[in-house]
């Protein structure tokens, strides 16, 4: 990338959506496991199980803990030590508050095939006004926000890079090149024999 | 595939320590539906009249309701069902939190326990895997204490424990079954767990529960989610406190006491304190129970806040719900404080929260009339509430009077003697009752009263109000949007209604009214009790979002069951039917059939035999109350009236009773 690009570069408008949450509201019920289960079943609603859920209610409640926590990003390795944190008198360990599925504990994760799960906001066509957790909690201890923020397309890239330099740093920088090169002669041949067919 | 329920149940045999998944008959859930429902079929084949509570023969059923597991909001209640020691007749409490679904996630509808274990163990199940393990290690523990240490000995924090106290150890006749901020509490069925040697059941499920129709099934739970916003808002006016909006009631949110405390008899159901709820006593309460409360908190899949976690000083946080706030302060002529500390001593302990205070102050009212004698009594404290705390510990230990008290103050009273009796004064068949103690007859609670085989008013009452509405206007407002009622003839019966004058207690509702209003009732709690659903959110409040014009269709479409009105009310008085037919067979007759005599002051005999006489037979009962051979063959119940005849209960050519039973009735 040459320096001076990203100035002529158009600012892009991106939807970010969020599910907030109020744990002073959440009264354990666990409604937002069951949509959410039910939800991502397949075919849609066909079944139930909070095993399943991409929602979980950490919840113990004579130590007034309640925290739903959403499934984020799958990590193959534990956290080295884990904090305790201590919130209006009341003690959460690291977890309480981590939405990774890890190898430490058995939570999001397909209670058959050990595979990660992810929240995906439930998307859908056609979409749904908000993520089932959050109409299913009445008690309004989740709430769904969209929120448009600008983002530089510069930033899709440097991820991109960020990919890339991890990859040649495993593979070495010429095998990652030989590789993108394979894969361009063969996607034009592909292309190629398309048009052929045509 | 079976949808809502998972097709097995699982049978336990303590003594043979053998653990069996057996499959069950889909036929049998369209015929009985599922958790109370075919409990009591179960119950009818396997456990005969001969078989004592505390025999190995008489079984304890976990059931998980039919659409527990499903979305269906509130739907999460376990219902066990045994014989009762105190009544002998069957049992079936329930609880409400987080244990039901768990079993259906597991994989199973039911646990069924038979036999006895010779050392306290506890039952394990994790999804197939099923064990019986030792609990000496768990003996005396408290329930909830007994709870946490399962889940950590397991390292299985998501398990749901199902959990007896020490009272239950000690067959202590009302020992309750404890399960976080749920608990099934009446007619002593942790006794019967305590008698099999069994402390715990505690599961964990990862599986599936499957929806037979799933867009219709989601659209229904969506309408009642919506429609509990709709009843959040819309509070029914006119109506004390805890009837305007929806749930067990919400007794932990709601601070106005008033009704309660001015309405309900303290002490041993004795005292009625019309000016009791000052603004002082409200400023004090309020203040105590927002101290106390950290939480308001739910059951599995509900937005009700009924329960709620309380923390009193010096005692460990604890879970509560309902009525329980007020019992012990009550029965001690207390405060609430005193209230929500013992509570937590007897919530550990696992004993009922109706029968144990009243159970107490029964026992002090004895000792001051001196039939309990100081040698009774000795080492009783002289400060009030600490009696309470001793005598809740000797009945738990079953020590000394204790152990006497324990049996409840039917069975105690009979073995004072000294005219004891006269103050068991507030039970039915055996079981003490709600503290209430009013003037005028009301011929529908009457007939609950009376006839009601759960035994307990809360969970019979519901749906029409309890009092007529002052004026036609107010009534007119809330027969508007109420579609609830079965028929339309209701909102007629109600819009009539008067406080004073010819259409007012005890003569109206008429007898006919008063019939179709009870039967109206009862069905609507005997359906939810085989769904599995809590009352809260259905047969107990004024219009709520479960009623019999969607219940079929969340059958249908959750279970695959095709259902409308008729056949669900032909399936609920089926197995209502079958409840009393094993209570028949048990020695219930229309002699027990009478709420205690103190409970009106103003009675009429010739009303009240005229009321039971037409309920009688608008059931299918004959005058004894014994279900008869045609209406048993309507319900294709033929195989309890060849049972019926064998024992000689029904007789081949009459149906009609005794003369001297008969005349028992209205005294």
């Amino acid at each position: 990338m040459q320096k001076g690009e990203t100035v002529v570069r158009e600012k892009k408008k991106k939807t970010v959506k969020i599910i907030k949450v109020d744990l002073d509201k959440c009264n354990g019920c666990r409604a937002c496991e069951v949509a959410c289960s039910a939800f991502h079943s397949s075919p849609k609603y066909s079944s139930n199980n909070p095993a399943r859920s991409r929602i979980r209610v950490i919840h113990e409640p004579l130590r007034d803990v309640y925290v739903p926590i959403r499934a984020g990003d799958y990590t193959p390795a534990e956290c080295t030590g884990r904090h305790t944190y201590t919130i209006n008198e009341k003690e959460y360990d690291e977890c309480s508050f981590c939405g990774v599925s890890c190898p430490s504990r058995d939570v999001f994760k397909e209670p058959d095939s050990g595979l990660p799960l992810k929240c995906d906001m439930c998307e859908s066509d056609p979409p749904l006004a908000e993520p089932m957790c959050v109409q299913w909690c009445l008690a309004d201890a989740l709430t769904y926000e969209e929120r448009e923020e600008e983002a530089e397309e510069e930033e899709k890239r440097e991820e991109m890079e960020i990919g890339l330099e991890s990859l040649a740093n495993k593979y070495g920088l010429q095998k990652l090149m030989d590789t993108i090169a394979r894969m361009s002669i063969s996607k034009k041949g592909l292309e190629h024999k398309v048009k052929e067919e045509d | 595939m079976r949808y809502a329920e998972t097709g097995f149940n699982l049978e336990v045999d303590l003594t043979r320590g053998s653990i069996e998944r057996g499959a069950t008959d889909p036929r049998e859930t369209e015929l009985y539906l599922g958790g109370l429902g075919t409990n009591a079929k179960i119950l009818w084949d396997r456990v005969l009249p001969e078989v004592e509570p505390f025999s190995p023969d008489n079984l304890l059923i976990f059931a998980a309701g039919l659409l527990c597991g499903t979305p269906a909001t509130g739907c999460n209640r376990t219902i066990v069902s045994t014989i009762s020691p105190q009544t002998e007749l069957m049992a079936f409490s329930m609880m409400g939190g987080f244990w039901a679904q768990e079993l259906k996630y597991a994989g199973y509808d039911k646990v069924i326990i038979r036999g006895k274990s010779p050392n306290l163990v506890y039952l394990w199940i994790n999804n197939d895997k099923v064990e019986i393990r030792d609990a000496s290690h768990l003996q005396g523990k408290g329930a909830i204490e007994t709870e946490e240490l399962i889940r950590q000995e397991l390292k299985e924090p998501k398990a749901q424990v199902a959990a007896i106290g020490l009272a239950g150890e000690n067959r202590v006749y009302f020992a309750s079954i404890e399960q976080g901020r749920g608990s099934a509490s009446r007619g002593g069925i942790g006794a019967v767990m305590g008698d099999k040697g069994l402390k715990a059941i505690a599961v964990r499920g990862t599986g599936d529960v499957n929806i037979a129709r799933p867009d219709e099934f989601l659209e229904l739970c969506n309408e009642v989610l919506e429609y509990i916003k709709v009843r959040e808002e819309k509070p029914i006016p006119g109506v004390m406190p805890i009837l305007a909006g929806l749930g067990s009631p919400q007794e932990m949110r709601i601070q106005d006491e008033k009704w309660h405390t001015e309405s309900f008899m303290w002490g041993n159901s004795r005292h009625r304190r019309k000016d009791f709820w000052t603004e002082d006593v409200e400023k004090a309460w309020t203040e105590t129970m927002e101290n106390a409360r950290t939480r308001l908190i739910s059951c599995y899949n509900c937005p009700m806040k009924c329960a709620a976690t309380i923390s009193m000083p010096g005692v460990q946080t604890y879970m509560m719900k309902c009525f329980s706030k007020l019992t012990y302060t009550m029965a001690a002529m207390s405060d609430l404080e005193f209230g929500l500390k013992i509570a937590q001593r007897a919530t550990e302990y696992g004993v009922d929260a109706f029968s144990t205070p009243q159970v107490m102050a029964f026992a002090l009212e004895l000792y001051e009339n001196n039939i309990l004698t100081e040698n009774d009594m000795r080492g009783l404290p002289s400060d009030n509430e600490e009696r309470f705390y001793w005598l809740l510990d000797r009945i738990v230990r079953r020590e000394g009077i204790g152990d006497v008290l324990a049996n409840g103050t039917y069975w105690a009273a009979k073995e004072i003697g000294k005219g004891a009796k006269e103050y068991a004064h507030n039970n039915i068949k055996k079981h003490e009752q709600m503290p209430l103690k009013l003037s005028m007859l009301n011929p529908i609670y009457f007939l609950m009263y009376s006839t009601g085989e759960k035994i307990n008013i809360t969970q019979i009452e519901g749906q029409f109000p309890q009092m007529p509405f002052p004026t036609r206007e107010e009534r007119e407002e809330f027969v508007k949007d109420w579609f609830q009622v079965p028929d339309e003839k209701f909102k007629q019966y109600f819009l009539d209604w008067e406080l004073r004058g010819e259409n007012s207690f005890p003569y109206y509702p008429t007898v006919e009214m008063c019939c179709d209003i009870v039967d109206w009732q009862e069905r609507m709690h005997y359906i939810d009790d085989a769904i599995g659903m809590c009352s809260g959110l259905s047969s107990f409040p004024l219009k709520p979002p479960y009623h019999i014009h969607n219940y079929p269709k969340f059958i249908s479409s959750g279970a695959g069951i095709d259902m409308d009105e008729a056949k669900l009310t032909q399936a609920a008085k089926r197995y209502r039917t079958l409840v009393r037919a094993i209570n028949i067979r048990r020695g219930m007759r229309r002699k027990d059939e009478k709420p205690p005599e103190n409970h009106w002051k103003k009675r009429f005999p010739e009303l009240e035999k005229k009321l039971l006489d037409e309920y009688y037979k608008l059931k299918g009962w004959n005058n004894e109350g014994i279900p008869t051979k045609e209406s048993l063959h309507e319900l294709g119940l033929d195989y309890v009236s060849e049972d019926f005849l064998q024992r000689g209960i029904l007789k081949e050519s009459e149906d009609t009773p005794s003369k001297e039973a008969s005349s028992e009735t209205g005294k």
